[in-house]
């Protein structure tokens, strides 16, 4: 049967192809297409890994069921996570983009399997290796690469950069390390001043779980029982730091003392989904904070200026690669238990290029922000004003 | 024995005193409000108008506050909307800013704003420069108010004035009120702007009454941010200051009067935006310039008003150049004697205005 579709879509292929690009053709996708309904599993359930608890009687679930469609819908935005953040790369080795450039590839099962337990309509702030959160929060890749490039169609109009992307429910992109937190842990309190039964998802990293403002904001959050999930994506450097050489105690799940914690396999988005699931449902109750350190791994080095393997091996990436990638763990139990087939995920992987290779040429086409944007922004529902140039005699104007 | 201690505060005294027992025959209307009870009925109408707003920081609900400024509050408005926080300013001031991204109105309360330097790059990078940042994605709606600068007998680590510091960053407004009118009106301002406001009092003042007119008792008087207020007209010189030492130039120019100088006392009332045109107007008409602040010299406020009024056309008018009363610029001491010469005091005003009109 395989064999067959693979001539068939070859024939019809050989007259289809567009620019020589690599384009199922209409008869080849209808086949695929018919075999979809039939032939697929629509659900399954995976056992996955035990979190370690602080604090806490029991933990998430031992298994997830996941279903053909979510499968697909993870499968499809960690692919577009990942060939963005590798478009990314090329696209700021070929200096179109500037600047600081803090890329998320290898941790994408975190982003997804976060959203997967929460809300549109809840709240998430993390640092400055954002781009992931902005797509998941609603954010278009578009949009996020044109504000790569610092171009008007970005994001924040190319005022902001990588560091500063928003949406809706969605505060960021942080460039001051931990200074996130307590804002994460303000969001909380709105939504429990405003009885909407929101909550806030706030995230941090290795390196940013030592800083003093983090420990002040767990201290609030716990007596004012906020609604908010303390996550620490550990990718075990902060920097070229080492967890081991930076923290007295590398179980960042227990930082936080009186607060519950999770330690949670952070490259399995179906863990992460499942512990984001019991976390949410712990706030939503009323119990307080409660914390989660997703143990993940980041491929690139902290930013686009460092290699990353003064301080690590590319041995060690290179196992984590082959044995620990998220989109190929999510692929090979969606293939092995007959959820979706080579095709299929191909024609999606295809599709994701397609999206990446449309979003960088607008990326790097859009035009710059009008110098007349410079000065505007700077208040809120105000009057225009006059800001001071670089001289005296420049005068510019300013628009709420 | 308020008259007595009113008598004791400042050089408003005799004036403050009389006016004190009279009033009860001639402005029925009008009240004799104090600085601290001007910045309570403030909060505690737009507390009641808008139910977004709320306030946090050390002591302001049990305590009633470190100055007494929030007396009442938490007993009206209970723990949602009146919190106290544990002494954690980076903390705090985080979660206000947090709380004003996601749809409140938050008051932080900094106890002095010298423990605002802890929390300073909350204030800065997370309120000042995120609506800019975003686009216009994300404003921040948020007060930091707090007293500001000398105190008495409180040392270097609580004395510093931070006008400058905060005046210095876009994104920022900083309002800086002298008298009860000022408090009431600029904080119900501050309050109801849509963007990250830092309110500058001055703990010397809080005690301090001053008549309120039936206007300015209204719940919906507000003094606008950006305009500063001639408090006192005069032909030939023109003095600007902010806070406590407006008081201290109306005393200086009470003292000229009698020897024929009239001066011209500007209360800038914000520091940023700053409202430099009434300076022009008034250097224009006076010809001469001296500004006085409590604050350090080296870029300070008055170093920004100089800067301006060099670039801008109230120079020509200049007749001799335009002078800066400040702070000495030392760490403030403790003993009295040396804390009374560490801030200007009315002769030294007075002997700048001397010296710039060359008399």
């Amino acid at each position: 049967m395989r064999k067959m579709l693979t001539i068939i879509s070859t024939v019809l292929r050989g007259n289809a192809g567009k620019n020589g690009a690599e384009v199922l053709s209409e008869g080849a996708r209808a086949v695929v297409a018919a075999r979809t309904y039939a032939d697929f599993t629509q659900q399954a359930t995976f056992d996955i890994k035990k979190c370690d608890v602080h604090k806490l009687e029991e933990g998430p679930p031992l298994t997830s069921t996941l279903t053909r469609e979510d499968g697909l819908k993870y499968y499809r935005t960690m692919q577009t996570m990942r060939r963005m953040e590798l478009k990314a790369d090329q696209l700021y080795k070929q200096k179109i983009i500037r600047g600081f450039c803090h890329l998320y590839d290898g941790q994408e099962a975190c982003a997804v399997g976060i959203e997967a337990g929460i809300n549109l309509t809840d709240h998430l702030i993390t640092a400055y290796r954002a781009h992931g959160y902005t797509l998941t929060r609603g954010g278009t890749v578009r949009e996020i690469m044109a504000e790569l490039t610092g171009r008007r169609g970005g994001i924040a109009k190319g005022k902001g950069g990588s560091m500063h992307m928003y949406a809706k429910n969605f505060y960021g992109g942080n460039g001051i390390v931990g200074a996130q937190v307590p804002l994460g842990a303000g969001v909380a309190l709105a939504c429990k001043y405003q009885e909407k039964n929101e909550l806030c998802v706030c995230l941090y990293g290795d390196g940013a779980a030592n800083q003093g403002q983090i420990f002040e904001t767990y201290n609030m959050a716990s007596l004012w029982k906020l609604p908010c999930i303390f996550i620490c994506e550990n990718n075990k450097y902060g920097m070229g730091t080492s967890v081991e050489r930076a923290a007295a105690s590398t179980d960042y799940y227990k930082r936080g003392d009186f607060i519950p914690g999770l330690r949670v396999d952070g490259m399995d988005v179906l863990c992460v989904k499942e512990a984001t699931k019991f976390a949410a449902d712990f706030c939503r109750s009323g119990k307080g904070p409660i914390l989660m350190e997703l143990q993940t791994y980041r491929y690139h080095g902290h930013s686009m200026s460092d290699p990353g393997v003064s301080y690590r091996t590319r041995e060690e990436i290179q196992e984590v690669r082959s044995k620990s990638d998220p989109i190929s763990m999510l692929k090979d139990r969606m293939l092995n238990n007959n959820m979706a087939s080579v095709e299929e995920l191909k024609e999606i992987d295809i599709e994701v290029r397609k999206e990446i290779e449309d979003a960088a040429q607008f990326a790097t086409t859009d035009p710059e922000p009008p110098l007349e944007d410079l000065c505007n922004h700077i208040f809120y529902n105000e009057p225009p004003m006059d800001v001071r140039g670089t001289n005296p005699w420049s005068k510019l104007k300013s628009m709420s | 024995m308020a008259a007595l201690r009113c008598f004791l505060r400042s050089g408003k005294n005799a004036v403050a005193a009389g006016l004190r027992r009279e009033i009860h025959q001639t402005a029925p209307a009008s009240l004799q409000v104090t600085v601290r009870d001007a910045l309570n009925q403030a909060m505690d109408e737009e507390l009641e108008r808008d139910d977004r707003v709320f306030l946090l920081g050390e002591e302001v609900a049990q305590y009633d506050g470190a100055y007494k400024v929030s007396r009442g509050l938490w007993k009206k408005y209970g723990d949602k909307r009146i919190i106290d926080t544990p002494i954690t300013e980076m903390g705090f001031a985080g979660i206000a800013v947090g709380s004003a991204m996601a749809g409140l109105r938050p008051i932080c309360e900094f106890m002095t704003f010298n423990f605002s330097m802890q929390a300073i790059d909350q204030v800065i990078n997370s309120a000042a420069k995120t609506y800019y940042m975003s686009a216009g994605l994300q404003s921040v709606p948020i007060v930091f108010r707090g007293p500001n600068g000398a105190s008495a007998g409180v040392a270097a680590q609580h004395s510093q004035c931070f006008a400058a510091w905060y005046g210095h960053c876009p994104g920022l407004k900083v309002v800086s009120p002298w008298n009860s009118e000022d408090a009431r009106g600029l904080l119900k301002s501050a309050i109801r702007d849509d963007n990250p406001v830092v309110f500058l009092e001055n703990e010397l003042m809080y005690g301090v009454p001053f008549e309120l007119s039936e206007e300015a008792q209204s719940k919906d008087f507000t003094v606008p941010i950006g305009k500063a207020k001639i408090e006192r007209q005069g032909n030939h010189i023109t003095l600007v200051s902010h806070s406590r030492m407006v008081g201290h130039c109306l005393d200086a120019a009470a003292v000229l009067a009698k020897e024929g100088i009239e001066c011209e006392v500007i209360n800038l009332r914000t520091i940023r935006p700053m409202d430099i045109e009434t300076i022009e107007a008034s250097v224009i008409k006076t010809n001469h310039l001296v500004t006085v602040e409590g604050g350090w010299p080296q870029f300070g406020v008055g170093a920004e008003i100089c800067a301006r009024i060099m670039e801008g056309p109230a120079f020509n008018y200049l007749d001799a150049p335009a002078v800066r009363v400040t702070g000495v610029d030392i760490p403030m001491p403790y003993a009295k004697i040396l804390e009374d010469h560490s801030v200007p005091q009315i002769k030294d005003i007075m002997f700048s205005v001397k010296k710039t009109l060359n008399v």
